[in-house]
């Protein structure tokens, strides 16, 4: 199985996700530079957080425009796995992957701490390692995480299960609480908080691991070794 | 040469914490009479058409493909002979 990780001018946690998949979840890994227009036989791809384009216009609305993203899209409509987090789940929602907007944190201040989720579901590529309703720390960084979507677009979300994380004290604003979620077909996950900043207990809490640990078990069972 | 002036707004039905905090500071310096501040972004773009009708179109698809987003953004512009 290979990860890469896409790599915008701006993005700031590429290497912390190449760490993860590397070192930690002991896997092969590739950075992929966004002007590359070609893919090379990748099974799951992470677009990391930071600040592409300097968050120019809209967060992620400039990265949905580069090279890599035609080939992104077409790697995750095939069904391949696909995770965006922070400024990567904002390149998703811009890219139109998953449903929704960000706006601004709520009360205007960048939100930088750990916070609690409730893993909300557990029958996804990304999520098969937790337990429903598990509570787990992971830290958010962020100044738009303030998901949006209109009502009928939340109750299509709730209709399909697709919030798989929701914040347990709602530090930015988000819609019903929501912190991470998937497309209809799961192979797409977004979520503003860092999984790849919380999977060594040298950084004070392994819980975002399972994430990693559960896209490597869904690839080794879809054949990929 | 075109010259549009764009104006790009958080819709009506979003919540603009930016517009309330600046809404909170001018009542706070005694403009009591404000019932809403929405804050959102201005474009100024110089570009080459063959009439304004042209233009106009040009601009238009810009905002639907880039400058806005349609989910919580609406746009409106006015385009001139520069």
């Amino acid at each position: 199985m290979k990860f890469g990780v896409v790599v915008f001018p701006g993005s700031n946690c590429d290497h912390d996700c190449y760490h993860v998949v590397k070192e930690v979840l002991k896997q092969p890994v590739e950075f992929i530079w966004h002007k590359e227009t070609k893919l090379d036989n990748f099974d799951c791809l992470i677009i990391p957080g930071g600040f592409s384009y300097g968050d120019y216009l809209r967060c992620g609305a400039i990265a949905r425009f580069s090279p890599i993203m035609e080939e992104v899209i077409k790697f995750a409509n095939k069904g391949g796995l696909v995770i965006g987090i922070c400024n990567g789940f904002q390149v998703l929602l811009e890219a139109g992957l998953l449903p929704g907007a960000m706006l601004r944190n709520k009360n205007l201040h960048f939100i930088c701490k750990f916070v609690e989720l409730k893993v909300e579901n557990t029958d996804t590529p990304f999520s098969s390692e937790y337990k429903k309703g598990q509570i787990i720390r992971i830290p958010v960084a962020h100044n738009e995480g303030n998901y949006y979507i209109d009502e009928k677009g939340l109750a299509e979300l709730k209709k399909n299960n697709q919030i798989v994380f929701r914040y347990v004290e709602n530090p930015n604003g988000a819609l019903d609480d929501i912190a991470g979620i998937v497309n209809k077909e799961r192979n797409v996950l977004g979520m503003m908080p860092h999984p790849e900043r919380s999977s060594e207990i040298e950084l004070t809490s392994k819980d975002g691991f399972p994430i990693f640990e559960s896209i490597r078990k869904w690839l080794k069972e879809h054949g990929k070794s | 040469m075109f010259e549009a002036a764009i104006k790009i707004t958080l819709k009506k039905t979003v919540a603009d914490p930016q517009g309330l905090t600046v809404k909170h500071a001018l009542e706070s310096l005694g403009f009591n009479s404000i019932a809403n501040v929405w804050m959102g972004k201005f474009i100024r773009i110089t570009l080459n058409a063959k009439d304004k009708t042209e233009a106009e179109a040009k601009v238009s698809e810009m905002c639907k493909k880039l400058l806005s987003n349609p989910i919580i953004e609406d746009f409106s512009f006015e385009v001139s002979n520069a």
